[in-house]
């Protein structure tokens, strides 16, 4: 697998701190919702920094997009959201990964666990699930500090009204919106319990967030009666 | 080298004349790991040196904290091209502990709690160039960073450091340990770059 | 104080991407110190060391190590019984 150069092409804020970067990559050969990619910035002098992202949407040409989270202090993500400019070149690899995917083809019931930025793989999913017009039953549940940290916003409420079999539900851990039923929390048996799919119907789980929220999130699942087999999961640790 | 990104250029890196080739200076403590962080109590504690004979020589805590103390302030070399300078320990120098032993061995493995392992010739250890650390900048050295005590070997790449540590093997032969058999170098100079095998 | 996070053996495909054609998320290694088969992709990948340690979900030993230099790369895998990966069925039967 080798590094290819890469140019950003457009930018659109998710949240007030967190961007998707849409990168033409020329010769880009396809990829599945759930893959990333490692992205690679050189300084004049040589220095190197690469990071892996998750490609936040599905397979569309020479385009990729990935959603980055401004980490306070980092080395990459607040170049890529303050100072990356369109036309700028970096270098791409990828894409990566072949478990942590889902498939079109697929049939079996899907629930999708998200802890923060973890949801931006599973983004790609929900997209891939509308684009190949997909009638699997989907279910989102997305732990989130408070609603202005939630990525996608709009674009989730919208899916949810259209895309028939698709259910996302929120969990906020610091601050929850008005009207909200229940107190903010984190994510918890009665969560997965009320918001996912019993282990009958054999669902295949895809957990993606940081190292202890998927570790918490197993647990649960598996105590739950899900087979360790059918719970896939990406953990992703502090990098900046 | 890749294409350059415009207006990137990675953590502020400095050039000192105190920097050996290829590292950069950094102002915080980076943390690097290959496995768990073994929790090792100061009551189950001990520290071992293994002559080549078989011969044990034991410390417990206490018997270790009873011995002189040191306080080193040294600069420290990562392979992964951290540096930093100035550094301030308190530990007990390694010839303190290597004059109870009698030993013709020419090299030592040092092991830890946890498993990990790192080779060095003996004479390394000896001369005022190596400690047994147990305080990190005036407080207890914090699990993280290899407590409740690590080696201290400054001239050479923080790796050979061991954290962790639990004893010493002292050898006629050199047996490499557990970065040195995955490709670093078994002696590790930063002034010559000594990184990889072949280096 | 924290435990030092690890990562998911996915991470690993970038990096053994440059040395191996096959996709190894896939595969599956048999730990030669536990015995218990564990996908690639389900190794704890503890990081950042100077090179990558892959180590068994079950018993936390090393079943896997990379390490990259800038101009070669060394690939321990002593820690691994075997690595399994699927293949597409091939035409042939299965000889003798």
């Amino acid at each position: 697998m080798r590094w290819q150069p890469a140019r950003l092409v457009a930018r659109r804020a998710e949240t007030p701190t967190a961007q998707t970067l849409v990168l033409d990559v020329p010769g880009w050969s396809a990829h599945l919702p759930g893959q990333h990619v490692d992205l690679r910035l050189t300084a004049p002098d040589g220095y190197q920094a690469a990071r892996s992202y998750s490609l936040a949407a599905p397979a569309d040409g020479d385009r990729i997009e990935v959603t980055v989270q401004r980490v306070p202090d980092g080395e990459v993500s607040p170049f890529l959201t303050d100072t990356y400019r369109e036309g700028d070149p970096v270098e791409v690899r990828g894409p990566i990964g072949g478990w942590f995917v889902w498939r079109p083809q697929q049939t079996d019931p899907v629930l999708l666990v998200a802890g923060g930025s973890g949801v931006v793989p599973l983004m790609a999913m929900i997209r891939a699930r509308r684009a190949a017009g997909s009638r699997v039953p989907f279910r989102l549940i997305y732990s989130v500090r408070t609603p202005a940290d939630v990525f996608y916003a709009a674009e989730l409420r919208d899916r949810v009204r259209a895309d028939a079999g698709l259910d996302v539900a929120y969990v906020y851990t610091r601050e929850a919106p008005e009207g909200w039923r229940g107190e903010p929390h984190r994510l918890g048996l009665a969560d997965v319990n009320n918001h996912g799919w019993p282990p009958e119907l054999d669902p295949l789980v895809y957990v993606c967030g940081p190292t202890g929220f998927v570790e918490t999130v197993s647990d649960l699942l598996v105590g739950l009666g899900h087979p360790a087999r059918r719970v896939r999961t990406e953990r992703f640790g502090p990098t900046g | 080298m890749g294409i350059v990104t415009p207006g990137f250029s990675g953590r502020p890196r400095v050039e000192a004349p105190e920097l050996p080739p290829g590292q950069y200076l950094t102002p915080d403590f980076p943390v690097l790991s290959a496995g768990p962080t073994p929790r090792v109590e100061r009551d189950a504690w001990e520290f071992v040196i293994t002559t080549e004979t078989g011969a044990e020589h034991r410390w417990s805590w206490a018997q270790m904290m009873a011995l002189p103390q040191e306080t080193p302030t040294v600069d420290i070399h990562c392979v992964t091209r951290w540096s930093k300078l100035g550094t301030s320990w308190q530990g007990v120098s390694l010839d303190t502990l290597l004059d109870e032993v009698e030993t013709a061995a020419d090299y030592a493995l040092a092991h830890s709690y946890g498993g990990y392992s790192t080779n060095l010739p003996l004479d390394d250890l000896r001369d005022g160039r190596a400690w047994l650390v147990h305080t990190y900048d005036g407080e207890e050295l914090p699990a993280e960073h290899g407590g409740p005590a690590r080696l201290l070997v400054p001239h050479l790449y923080f790796w050979k450091s061991a954290k962790w540590v639990r004893g010493i093997r002292l050898s006629l032969d050199d047996t490499p340990g557990f970065w040195e058999t995955a490709g670093y170098h078994d002696y590790g100079d930063p002034w010559r770059e000594q990184r990889y095998q072949g280096d | 104080m924290t435990e030092l996070p690890y990562l998911d053996g996915n991470m690993l495909d970038g990096p053994l991407g440059e040395l191996f054609a096959v996709d190894l998320s896939t595969a599956t290694g048999r730990c030669a110190h536990c015995g218990t088969p564990s996908p690639v992709a389900g190794l704890r990948v503890y990081s950042p060391a100077p090179g990558l340690v892959a180590r068994c979900p079950t018993c936390v030993e090393v079943v896997m190590r990379l390490v990259r230099g800038p101009d070669r790369a060394w690939l321990d895998l002593r820690g691994a019984t075997f690595l399994q990966f699927p293949m597409p069925p091939t035409s042939a039967g299965t000889g003798a």
